[in-house]
């Protein structure tokens, strides 16, 4: 007999808990990032001066970026152990002959898929915009002839980007992949934290659907816009010194 | 009386290490009163009488209410029809759907190891519901009940809860081979009642524990066991199993033990 004392993060349902908590620091973070992005439709000079106002919040800044990568790594970490238990529990979605789903959706079926998908996209997006100055300087991106990093032009670096049709086609299918996660995520969210009232309970579908379709359909309007000529780039010149690198 | 001649693709497995297979019978004047296991029943004396091992499988009540008679029919624990358990499915459910062949198979998880054909050792359910699905407490006998008063909507609730047979399709059907439902279930009927209500932190930790150390997947929210239930158990349950289960990991004075 063990005489280990029963640890939250032991369990699956403490597990996935985490899974859940991390995930809405996550979605807060989305919310966040999309409206700040819906400003490249108000002017060049909008986004960039929200861009250079984000570097001002010094310590704030930090305590936000701490808490979406300790929220990203506990997300993973317990995805990666449920993955591995239910593995070895015997899973599968069709492990009978003719099986066919009942009440679940291909969303809820390619968690596991959307996921890591959404991992890699991540780290291509990070690459891209949030490190790419260190990793590209001002020489080409991604060695993208002609494309290359203005510091003090967030705007210009985007849409370039986005006329380049593989970058916008990587980012498509990754926001994609976001809205297709968060479909059934939000709504497995109220689920694992025991948020359920017979009264509120077709909400939380309500919820899932219209928030996950808005991110998706938000951040895809983006490329999609600049693809059409809509967000051309700007000719403007810009100074933030908040922006040096 | 309509009467029909169906082929029968069946689970053979003669232990929990053998390798099993599917193996084709025909069975002939199926009527449509027969429930799923006399038709199997029937088919056995006639394996029986040509010398062929006949199929194993389990069965006790034969009124839906004991949960023995698990096995998948077509892809469906329970087979397809609503609500039914497999000893409470007529062959008429399955003439309608115009079925000619039909594929049987044991529930599959490695929770639940296989005993042969289509019976499989569900007794990893009993555990859990040792390891807290009981009041400690003697709660008098019948006549006393009337004397703790309890409101007719959180009797029919815990009622909801309590007519779990424990018969695992919610596992068999679960994409994550969970026991979430079934647990909650447990969890939640006695959790409900006020007799109940004094253990409920000490009960949920310890069933949990014990669902996680038997090896059952970790549910993700699918439905799918809701969908299989025989009882309709909803996966509401769930939601308040999980909420119970961190407030007392969270709030609870004492600790319990780790299981493994
Ligand atoms: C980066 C890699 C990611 C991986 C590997 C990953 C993986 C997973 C997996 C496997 C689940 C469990 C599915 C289930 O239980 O039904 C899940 C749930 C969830 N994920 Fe992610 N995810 C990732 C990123 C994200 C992001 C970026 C967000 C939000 C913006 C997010 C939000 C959620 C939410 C809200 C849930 C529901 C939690 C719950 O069911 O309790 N995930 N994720
Ligand atoms: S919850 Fe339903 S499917 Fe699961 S063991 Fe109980 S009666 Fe069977
Ligand atoms: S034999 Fe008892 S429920 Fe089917």
């Amino acid at each position: 007999m063990s005489t280990r004392a029963l640890t939250l993060t032991q369990t699956t349902i403490g597990k996935k808990a985490l899974m859940a908590v991390s995930g809405v620091v996550m979605v807060l973070f989305v919310i966040g990032h999309l409206s700040g992005n819906l400003k490249a439709f108000q002017s060049p000079r909008a986004f960039n001066e929200y861009a250079a106002f984000l570097r001002t919040l010094g310590p704030l800044l930090w305590v936000a970026r701490a808490a979406i990568l300790v929220s990203f790594l506990v997300h993973v970490k317990a995805a990666m152990d449920l993955w591995q238990r239910n593995k070895q529990a015997g899973a599968g979605a069709s492990r009978y002959h003719g099986q066919k789903k009942q009440k679940t959706d291909w969303a809820a079926l390619s968690m596991y898929l959307s996921g890591p998908g959404l991992l890699f996209y991540i780290l291509f997006h990070l690459a891209h915009l949030t490190f790419g100055y260190y990793l590209f300087g001002e020489g080409n991106v991604f060695g993208v002839e002609g494309y290359a990093f203005d510091e003090m032009n967030p705007y210009n670096n985007m849409v370039l980007g986005f006329q380049v049709w593989w970058i916008s086609a990587l980012y498509i299918v990754g926001v994609a992949g976001l809205g297709l996660h968060l479909f059934h995520g939000l709504w497995s969210m109220f689920q694992t934290v025991g948020a359920n009232h017979p009264k509120y309970n077709g909400l939380r579908r309500d919820l899932a659907v219209g928030l996950s379709l808005l991110l998706a359909l938000g951040f895809i309007s983006i490329p999609v816009a600049t693809l059409l000529g809509g967000l051309p780039p700007t000719t403007e010149t810009f100074y933030f010194p908040e922006l040096k690198h | 009386m309509e009467t029909r001649t169906l082929t029968l693709h069946v689970w053979r497995q003669n232990g929990p290490t053998g390798t099993g297979s599917f193996k084709t019978y025909e069975a002939k004047d199926v009527n449509e009163h027969m429930s799923f296991l006399e038709m199997l029943d029937d088919l056995n004396e006639k394996l029986i009488s040509r010398g062929e091992e006949e199929i194993t499988f389990d069965h006790d009540c034969r009124e839906g209410i004991c949960g023995a008679c698990g096995m998948v029919v077509n892809g469906y624990a329970h087979g397809p029809r609503e609500r039914t358990t497999t000893c409470q499915l007529h062959m008429r459910e399955v003439f309608k759907l115009g079925w000619t062949e039909v594929w049987i198979e044991p529930w599959r998880a490695k929770a639940f190891p296989l005993v042969k054909d289509l019976m499989v050792d569900r007794s990893a359910f009993d555990r859990i519901q040792h390891a807290g699905g009981y009041i400690s407490v003697r709660t008098g006998s019948a006549r006393d009940a009337n004397e703790t008063p309890i409101q007719k909507q959180i009797a029919d609730s815990a009622m909801d809860a309590a007519t779990c047979i424990g018969c695992g399709a919610c596992v068999a059907s679960c994409p994550n081979a969970s026991a979430s439902l079934f647990t909650s279930a447990k969890v939640g009927h006695l959790g409900t009642l006020p007799q109940g209500v004094p253990e409920r932190e000490i009960r949920v930790r310890n069933m949990v524990a014990q669902m996680d150390a038997e090896g059952f997947g970790s549910c993700t929210n699918h439905g799918e066991c809701e969908a299989a239930c025989p009882k309709g158990i909803s996966v509401d349950w769930i939601a308040r199993m999980n909420r119970e289960f961190v407030r007392a990991m969270v709030t609870a004075k004492d600790d319990v033990d780790a299981r493994d």
